[in-house]
């Protein structure tokens, strides 16, 4: 797709305009080149496997998870949904006891749990299924403009059909105006939904405030919480949300299951997206898939025991990070708030270094800069452009993502080589040059050709 | 109960330090053995004979896990990492 096509589409959904074409963008046109060089190639036999740096992406499995799964793969067949024998009956005490393990994590009860096929599925379901089961009384949807792309794709479709969408902006931290969630909510608003831990820039939001605002308000309060449970304490009576999305791959579970936490009291009524024999409540039709819910059961159990070691070790290994990156090499800008963040994902943009060269020549370590689900295309991540990231530092950020499976020697070489080729980098950059002899660069007057 | 001795508690230890050095993969082996020991340390005050029973028997089903798991890692084993010194034994 033509590239200002694209950015229109993106400009007129997100309501901000179209950005001018900056002096960057030369700059990113000569090195579209090179982007057809990270060729995706899989590793030769002897070949030493890079560092795992993408928690944000996936996790690996925690080999207690895999333990747990195992039996329900190999001998513990049968459909939970089997009334009449033993294989049925393990089968569903097992899903029954996972369903407890989630619900236990983030404070809710066993009955409000319903078993997706992941997060985005979960976001799918509470948005348009609110949004739809409400429609007569109430037409209106507040979310953000940093939301995941498939909030803010279920929203899209929600305004074909009618309904009227607003994307709040985000300040320059990251962090959503709690003013001016409050002024934009109306008498015909069914639902906020606000995810709680951004899986780009790491931001925190104010989730309690929010909770409490919209249950003063009578609105409906959804959160995408895939990158923060297991993370954070989280306590849905506490912070109100009616809502919740809960995603298996990003706590160390398996790929291809989720949860939704759907409130009972008070009552939170959806429509189904998915139809047939009434499973799961009748919120979400089909077998649940034994071995992979008792995977999220067992992950979230993990967690909830792991929660204060794990998050210690991340905050320790990301300061450890930032502060050796920050001190070897100038002009690195950390994007989002500093404070209200979750430390096991920091966003870094070196400036006068093009992003995509530079996670090409990291070879060695597997980063990405924005999130997988935008890294197709050619745009800077509009997380990014939402926070007012400059055009050229949007170009030049790089994503690094620490677990609980990382090691100090992992985050030493992954800083010791990002340092070595930023400098390199920047040695053969003639904007760098120019810095060097005191231009300002935005002083330049570029002409066209 | 007899294993509630210091003696039993170290074996424990050992055994647990022995199997998790076992495990191919990179970042679970040093999981493993650094969780090992901070769980050991942690618990290096607890008096309590209940809170020390629930304890042991967590290890011992850990133990468990990770020979399982170990297995399962040789069998389905991939290329060593970047920060990996030499090949593991």
């Amino acid at each position: 797709m033509n590239r200002t096509l694209s950015r229109k589409l993106l400009g007129s959904m997100c309501g901000i305009s179209s950005p001018r074409l900056s002096f960057a963008q030369s700059a990113v046109n000569t090195v579209q080149r090179q982007k057809e060089l990270i060729k995706s190639r899989e590793l030769e036999k002897d070949e030493l496997r890079p560092l795992y740096m993408d928690f944000q992406a996936t996790t690996p499995m925690d080999p207690r998870v895999l333990d747990a799964m195992l039996p329900y793969q190999v001998n513990y067949y049968g459909n939970p949904h089997s009334r009449t024998h033993a294989y049925g009956w393990e089968s569903e005490s097992a899903m029954e006891k996972a369903r407890k393990q989630v619900a236990d994590l983030i404070g809710a009860d066993p009955r409000e749990i319903v078993f997706t096929s992941g997060a985005t599925e979960s976001n799918n379901m509470s948005i348009k299924g609110v949004a739809r089961f409400y429609k007569a009384k109430k037409n209106h949807i507040i979310t953000t403009q940093t939301e995941h792309k498939c909030v803010l794709d279920s929203c899209r479709i929600l305004e074909a059909e009618g309904f009227d969408i607003t994307y709040l902006p985000v300040r320059n931290n990251g962090l959503i105006d709690l003013k001016q969630l409050e002024e934009t909510i109306r008498p015909d608003s069914s639902l906020v939904s606000i995810m709680t831990v951004n899986n780009e820039i790491g931001v925190k939001q104010p989730i309690k405030e929010i909770g409490q605002l919209c249950r003063s308000k009578n609105v409906f309060f959804h959160t995408d919480a895939a990158q923060a449970v297991g993370k954070i304490p989280i306590n849905v009576s506490d912070w109100k949300v009616d809502l919740m999305s809960i995603s298996g791959h990003k706590i160390y579970g398996p790929k291809g299951v989720g949860a939704l936490y759907v409130r009972r009291r008070p009552r939170v009524r959806i429509e189904p997206l998915q139809n047939g024999g009434g499973q799961e409540r009748g919120l979400r039709s089909g077998t649940v898939p034994t071995p992979l819910v008792v995977g999220l059961g067992a992950a979230c159990e993990i967690a909830q025991q792991e929660l204060e070691y794990d998050h210690k070790r991340v905050t320790v290994l990301a300061n450890r990070l930032v502060q050796k990156m920050m001190s070897e090499i100038p002009d690195v800008v950390m994007n989002g708030d500093p404070d209200q963040r979750y430390p096991g994902c920091v966003n870094l943009s070196f400036a006068y270094v093009e992003g995509e060269s530079l996670l090409m020549a990291l070879k060695d370590v597997a980063l990405s800069s924005g999130s997988a689900c935008t890294s197709a295309s050619l745009e800077p991540s509009y997380v990014l452009r939402a926070i007012g990231a400059d055009e050229d530092l949007a170009h030049s950020s790089i994503r690094f993502g620490i677990g609980r499976f990382t090691t100090e020697e992992e985050v030493d070489y992954t800083v010791e080589k990002c340092i070595q080729q930023v400098k390199r980098l920047r040695e053969m950059s003639p904007l760098w040059e120019m810095v060097q002899e005191g231009i300002d660069l935005k002083s330049i007057k570029w002409t066209q050709h | 109960m007899a294993s509630c001795s210091r003696a039993q508690v170290i074996s424990l230890y050992r055994m647990l330090m022995k199997e998790s050095k076992k495990f191919s993969s990179y970042n679970y082996r040093t999981y493993a053995l650094r969780r090992v020991k901070d769980g050991f340390r942690e618990n290096l005050h607890v008096d309590n004979p209940k809170t020390l029973d629930m304890l042991i028997n967590q290890a011992r089903e850990n133990l468990a896990v990770i020979k399982r798991q170990v297995s399962i890692g040789h069998l389905y084993s991939a290329q060593r990492t970047v920060v990996e010194k030499e090949p593991h034994l």
